[in-house]
């Protein structure tokens, strides 16, 4: 019967389904992963980080991000803002050139790609001819200037990408002009640097890779000046003056030349070698920047010793007497400086660079030039993410104090405000406080603001300091000695190398409430912390658990467990450690729970489980649910590599045995049998890599490996024994499909201190289809999975209807199963894998809400290993709905993946970067920003349409002043009226806009 | 092996002398040999002799050879009735305590040296009751299905054999309006010797999976089918076009053979699995194949619960079935006769009337019945 539905019924479904459900991927949190090109326009404020997977991401004020993606899959090698304009020019890995543009869209702006173009040269041109090794936006914001690995330079008049033959510069035109014997038979190579006269936009300095650099009229199409040098040229610098130029060699030196018009200059002016004497690597990059408070800023990538310190990351600043080598973790992709002033050419205030792993802003203007801590792109991997935890809706008070503390952390960093500052974030205050909380490899646990758009870092937590490491504490690398050479400085947080794995965080869990917070490691070690705004200093007592209770012929072949420090560690304010539990054999944690109403902590391991009073301080129960079969969990870890030769030796052995007792009668003749052994062994060999990939059809068994590992634990107050009283209860599921239950007995408030926390084994219960129990939840009488502890307590949630049944939901890899409390039998399921073939990944408890009502319903939400995200109403267990989120092939990506209470949830898209996504219509979290058109720009074309197509006829000039010199609301308004003509502006420029005029006449 | 054969007593040739067992206890009563009646009246008459009217009984009786054979139904009971010479020993279980293995394996002259009995290398050949035999696999919608494809059930029940198969992926050639074309598929690679699926005989390998549990498989990647091949492996159903189109079922064959007489087994290693005869697939009428009816809930395995307030040891284990079924309850109904797969299955002569009895019970039954006696 229940097949037939009734229509009615369904689309009345199907609209609250719309009501509830939506899926979005929001945003990008963190770190692009590999970096490749950055680019930065002083007119918009806007940062832009182009990547080598083709990603293309832009930042402003915090808050204002955009993101785009070129369909080619080839790196971003430059990018190039058109200057005082809203579009920007990529270049890519495959030779194309990209135009992109933020364009506003009912008061948002939005980045689209607005055109493409690839150069085409002459026809039978080897491709080198076109090849773009060097971009010059120039300043009339109308001509981009293409230099090539074959010498030539080409212009393109943008956005409409339409080349202007004949104001190409050809490598003959110039090697034509320049003395014989400098020439010799080699060529130029390729246009290493294109750069402009900062005063005199007509000229512009060609810098060739063999050294020669060439000063161009673009007005008279011919050189002005030839700059011999004789060094391979890395990059080229026009001082503002428009006088003096600097030019970086490959050989460690800069160069600074003189633009007298008198032609050629064979020497240069002045050579440097700064970190000279012996030989050194290239510098990469060098500008210069005049500041009013005494000499100006030299600042250069490279250039280091290349024997002592030819693998440093560094980029030097000189700046007076002050001379720094910040030294990098990673890689330098670029770096530029933040000028001050109405047209940017003020003093600097910040040198921003771009490395492999992280964007670093130096603070120019205080003293000590301090790191500025960046609201975005924090590196969220400075050490590799080993867990996540995400918890919603933070009291204040909790807030604030976290808060606190992480500001004792950050005294180091610059104080002043964050210096690119473009565009204005739209978007709403996030409607409540949630904390994401990251746990690393090297035992730190990261504290995150994951309310709003930036995922703002906190706090940070050390657990290291508990135990004995190897690594000194006193060795500290960012104390450079004094008087040494270069002076080196160490900046940036990326750290990927970790003292001890053993210290690797597995599972986290905060109470809100209390301030409680249980880390749990890859050493068996679980820590209970309280948040303490005090320094303090005191002794962690551990305590041995031993999980094998009972087991025989146990063999441990794994890590060993953790060393405590005997003496009194100083915590500072924050998260201070105050019991510390070490189950014996030390295994990775799998699983933990905190119950801070009842003091408890639960955790598990491959080989059980245990649960700790942290009131009393001691361990209450153990729970061996090893299989004694199960020789992997027994030994631990081994070398798979190992394990697998292994096998394929037994494998031929008994190939070989099974072949040698047949022929046995027959051959008599030893060496030949040798020979047919060696045949078949050959065989087996070509037939094992002939073998289509294949898979064994077969029921799981209990003797599978790791069937004893705990998945998941649960603490609930429910009828775990009879129907009449609730009692606290503690619940845990294995990999092997076992669900196992206690009842406990928490002695009253009063009595806590003295009477012993009871349990007794109650229920277990063994699932037939044997897969891993991956969440338990106990359901109320009204079918809505029980509060957390303290929330009711704290009048954050209604109480649980304690009134009727209640109903248990086991999770399992495969199926989701509600069964009846207290007498345990099985009430309805939903098969999942054996309908789609999905497994559960990843399962959570989250509220629904339309956006106009304010009833919130409980749902489960899944993410399966094929990436995708469902939502399962509760307690009906009917699938809702489903969206792919996740490539099938990103195994990290879903097994990174946490869900918010509130139906968002993130995971790790790369080492470095989580992808926030929302699956409710409620709640969702998205950059909402506007970034607008410098007034150059309008100012600039008189004739475009804009005039024309004022409907109230008001001059652009009159507008413009207006919003100069008016508030906010005026300018969001003018903006508005703005858009359609811009609009159009864009669009006419693309298609119609004529000949280049300014070019034409030079002839 | 002929120590209890008796001579027959020329007292009382038309009256057979019945003596029955029911735990400790006997009866002795007769019956008219020209007039024994139906199994029903039978069975009543046990009950109330025994007087135990509402117990489920088993009845076994010893026949020539000493072999324990059941009696339940008309034909088995005059074949019975018939053999008796004249005493006719019967031996009454409960059925839900009941021993299976002891059918068939002449265990009333053997049991009591269960020494010997375990001494004896052959596996004893098992003959159980028809209507308990468990279906280990068969061919279902024979009349909604194309003729080329075939839908199999696998049922894995509680017993340890192994499914034993392996899937790949490969290309198909489907034929469309456009022509032939390519397209991936799943196959099977490999049957483990010995496994489920091989000793059906109704899977081969490059046997095409097109759908598991009703659910199409195109589409979906290797580890999604394994998974959800896995997931349902308890009862699983597979549709498959075989690589062997020769052994298709023929549908509209005149509905020739009517009766069960699928008795005979020459294939031994699949007959205790599938009880099956090669060729008979041919002369099967097509509407017949559905054996069983696949009762969802019924099929569905039940999880194992164990509340642990008895006192009593936690079973990790559902294989502890002895300790299991006495102290819990809520225990899923593992059928102990399960325990008795050691088929490697020579039908041994001596089994063989039993064989027959038992066959031919399923005469009186639905059509259905033959469904599964197929095989390749």
């Amino acid at each position: 019967m229940k097949r037939f539905r009734r229509h009615g019924h369904e689309s009345q479904r199907d609209k609250h389904k719309q009501d509830l459900y939506q899926f979005n991927k929001t945003v990008e949190h963190g770190f692009p992963h590999q970096p490749s090109a950055l680019g930065f326009s002083p007119s918009l404020q806007l940062l832009a980080i182009g990547t080598r997977l083709g990603a293309i991401k832009l930042y402003g004020t915090p808050g204002v991000e955009f993101m785009g993606l070129h369909d080619e899959n080839a790196a971003v090698t430059q990018v190039h803002f058109l200057p005082k304009q809203v579009e920007m020019v990529t270049l890519l890995d495959d030779n194309s050139l990209h135009m992109w543009t933020l364009r506003a869209h009912n008061g948002i702006s939005e980045l689209l790609e607005i055109g493409r173009f690839t150069l085409s040269g002459p026809p039978g041109a080897p491709p080198s001819v076109t090849r773009v090794t060097a971009v010059l936006a120039h300043s009339s914001g109308e001509l981009l200037l293409l230099g090539t690995e074959g010498g030539h330079v080409f212009v393109v008049e943008v956005p409409g990408f339409r080349e202007l033959e004949e104001n190409n510069i050809s490598v003959e035109n110039v090697q034509n002009r320049i003395p014989e014997d400098y020439v010799g038979r080699r060529n130029l190579e390729c246009v290493e640097a294109l750069h402009e006269n900062p005063l005199n936009p007509r000229q512009v300095l060609i810098g060739y890779s063999r050294g020669l650099m060439v000063l161009w009229d673009l007005d008279r199409q011919r050189p002005i000046q030839h700059f011999l040098g004789t060094q391979q040229l890395e990059s080229v610098w026009w001082m503002e003056d428009g006088v003096n130029i600097l030019s970086s060699h490959s050989d460690g030196s800069y160069c600074q030349w003189t633009v007298t018009g008198e032609d050629p200059q064979t020497e240069p002016e002045n050579q440097e070698m700064p970190y000279g004497a012996f030989p050194c690597k290239a510098i990469s990059k060098i500008i210069q920047v005049p500041s009013k408070q005494g000499p100006p800023f030299l600042i250069f990538s490279g250039g280091m010793p290349r024997a002592s310190y030819g693998d440093r990351h560094c980029i030097s600043v000189i700046h007076s007497k002050t001379h720094e080598a910040l030294d990098f973790t990673s890689r330098i992709i670029d770096f530029f400086v933040i000028r001050e002033g109405e047209n940017h050419r003020g003093e600097p205030s910040a040198l921003v660079v771009l490395v492999e792993e992280e964007l670093v802003v130096v603070d120019l203007q205080s003293e000590g030039w301090p790191v500025i801590q960046t609201p975005y792109l924090v590196p969220l991997h400075c050490s590799a993410i080993t867990c996540s935890h995400h918890v919603s809706s933070i009291p204040l008070k909790l807030w604030e104090r976290v808060q606190a503390a992480g500001a004792l952390q950050n005294t180091h960093y610059s104080r002043k405000p964050w210096p690119i500052i473009g565009g204005q974030n739209l978007a709403p205050d996030p409607p409540q406080r949630d904390l994401l909380l990251t746990g690393h490899e090297d035992g730190t646990v990261r504290f995150w603001d994951a309310s709003g758009v930036c995922l703002y870092p906190m706090y940070k937590l050390s657990t290291a300091g508990v135990f004995l490491t190897d690594a000194d504490p006193n060795d500290n690398m960012n104390q450079g000695s004094e008087g040494e050479w270069p002076p080196f400085r160490k900046v940036g947080c990326f750290d990927p190398y970790s003292d001890d794995p053993r210290l690797g965080i597995q599972k986290i869990h905060l109470c809100k409430y209390s301030g409680y917070l249980t880390v749990a490691g890859t050493a068996g070690q679980i820590l209970i912390m309280e948040l303490n705004d005090e320094a303090a200093e005191q002794m962690v007592e551990a305590t041995v658990v031993d999980l094998l209770h009972g087991q025989e012929g146990f063999r441990w072949k794994g890590q060993a467990r953790l060393d405590v420090r005997e003496e009194p560690v100083l915590f500072p304010p924050g998260f201070q450690p105050f019991a510390l539990v070490q189950c014996q054999p030390p295994a990775v944690v799998t699983a933990i729970a905190l119950h801070s109403e009842w003091k408890l902590v639960a955790f598990g391991t491959s080989h059980g489980f245990g649960f700790y009073d942290y009131h009393q301080k001691n361990n209450i129960m153990v729970k061996c649910t090893l299989n004694p079969s199960d020789q992997m969990a027994m030994e631990g870890p081994l070398s798979r590599v190992k394990s697998i030769k292994k096998s394929l030796r037994q494998s031929f052995r008994r190939i070989r045995r099974s072949r040698v007792s047949m022929r046995k009668h027959h051959t008599t003749n030893a060496a030949k049998l040798q020979e047919i052994n060696a045949r078949l062994e050959a065989e087996a060999l070509q037939e094992m890599e002939l073998a289509p990939v294949q898979r064994k059809i077969e029921a799981r068994s209990s003797d599978d490996s790791f069937t004893g590992l705990v998945r998941t634990l649960y603490f609930a107050d429910t009828f775990v024994s009879d129907s009449s009283h609730s009692t606290p209860s503690l619940w845990a599921g294995t990999n092997g499909g076992a669900v196992f239950a206690y009842v406990l007995r928490v002695p009253s408030l009063e009595r806590r201190a003295e009477d012993p926390v009871v349990a007794h084994a109650a229920k277990e219960i063994q699932l037939m289809h044997r897969a891993p129990v991956v969440g338990l939840v106990v359901l109320d009488g009204k079918g809505a999975p029980l509060p957390e502890p303290l929330e009711v307590a704290h009048d954050l949630s209604r109480s649980p209807e304690m009134h009727g049944s209640h109903h248990l939901l086991v999770v399992s890899e495969e199926q989701f199963k509600l069964f009846t409390l207290p007498k345990v039998s099985s009430k309805s399921k939903l098969k999942l894998t054996a309908v789609d073939g999905s497994r559960v990944r990843r399962v959570g408890v989250a509220w629904f809400g339309s956006r106009t009502d304010e009833q919130l319903e409980s749902s489960l939400v899944v993410l399966t290993n094929q990436g995708e995200l469902h939502v399962i109403s509760l307690p009906s267990i009917k699938m809702m709905v489903h969206y792919p989120c996740i490539r099938r092939e990103d195994v990290s990506g879903i097994a990174s993946c946490v869900f918010t209470k509130y139906g968002q949830g993130f995971y790790l898209m790369s080492p470095s970067e989580f992808e926030r996504f929302s699956l409710s219509t409620r709640w969702v979290v998205e950059p909402r920003c506007l970034v607008e058109a410098p007034l150059q720009m309008r100012l600039k074309n008189p004739s475009s349409p804009v005039h024309r197509d004022q409907p109230d006829g008001v001059p652009t000039e009159h507008r413009n002043f207006k919003k100069e010199s008016e508030g906010y609301g005026v300018l969001q308004e003018i903006q508005k009226s703005l858009e359609g003509d811009q609009t159009t502006f864009l669009e006419n420029n693309l298609k119609t806009k004529p000949k280049g005029n300014m070019l034409s006449n030079g002839d | 092996m002929n120590k209890n054969h008796r001579v027959p007593s020329n007292r009382t040739l038309n009256a057979v002398e019945v003596k029955s067992k029911f735990g400790a206890e006997f009866r002795r009563f007769s019956l008219e040999r020209s007039k024994p009646g139906r199994f029903d009246e039978f069975y009543g008459l046990l009950q109330h002799v025994h007087r135990i009217p509402n117990v489920d009984l088993l009845v076994g009786y010893a026949d020539v050879h000493g072999d324990l054979l059941p009696i339940n139904n008309d034909d088995n009971y005059h074949k019975a009735i018939s053999m008796a010479a004249p005493l006719l020993r019967l031996f009454l279980q409960r059925k839900e305590e009941a021993d299976y293995s002891a059918f068939g394996t002449d265990t009333v002259t053997r049991k009591k040296t269960p020494a010997a009995l375990a001494a004896v290398k052959k596996p004893p050949i098992i003959i159980s009751l028809p209507k308990d035999f468990r279906p280990v696999s068969s061919i279902i919608d024979v009349d909604i299905l194309p003729e080329t494809h075939r839908r199999v059930r696998l049922y894995k029940h509680g017993q340890e054999k192994p499914l034993g198969f392996y899937i790949r992926d490969g290309s198909s050639v489907r034929v469309t309006p456009q022509g032939l074309e390519k397209v991936p598929g799943i196959f099977i690679s490999r049957m483990v010797p010995g496994g489920l699926a091989e000793s059906t005989g109704l899977l081969a390998v490059n046997d095409e999976v097109l759908e598991v549990n009703g659910i199409e498989v195109s589409g979906k990647s290797l580890d999604q089918v394994t998974d959800m091949m896995i997931a349902n492996s308890h009862n699983l159903i597979i549709t498959v076009k075989p690589a062997n189109q020769r052994n298709n079922v023929v549908r509209n064959s005149g509905g020739g053979a009517t009766s069960g007489s699928s008795g005979r087994s020459s294939d031994s290693s699949t007959s205790f699995y599938g009880y099956s005869t090669p060729g008979l697939m041919a002369m099967t009428p097509s509407h017949i194949i559905q054996n069983y009816e696949p009762d969802e809930e019924s099929e569905e395995e039940e999880d194992l619960v164990i509340e642990a307030d008895r006192g009593a040891k936690l079973i990790l284990q559902a294989g502890a079935r002895a300790t299991a079924s006495t102290s819990m309850p809520a225990l899923p109904r593992y059928e102990p006769h399960l325990d008795l797969r050691t088929s490697n299955g020579t039908m041994a002569s001596s089994a063989s009337a039993g064989s027959l009895n038992a066959h031919k019970g399923l005469e009186g039954r639905s059509l259905e019945e033959d469904g599964t006696v197929i095989t390749l």
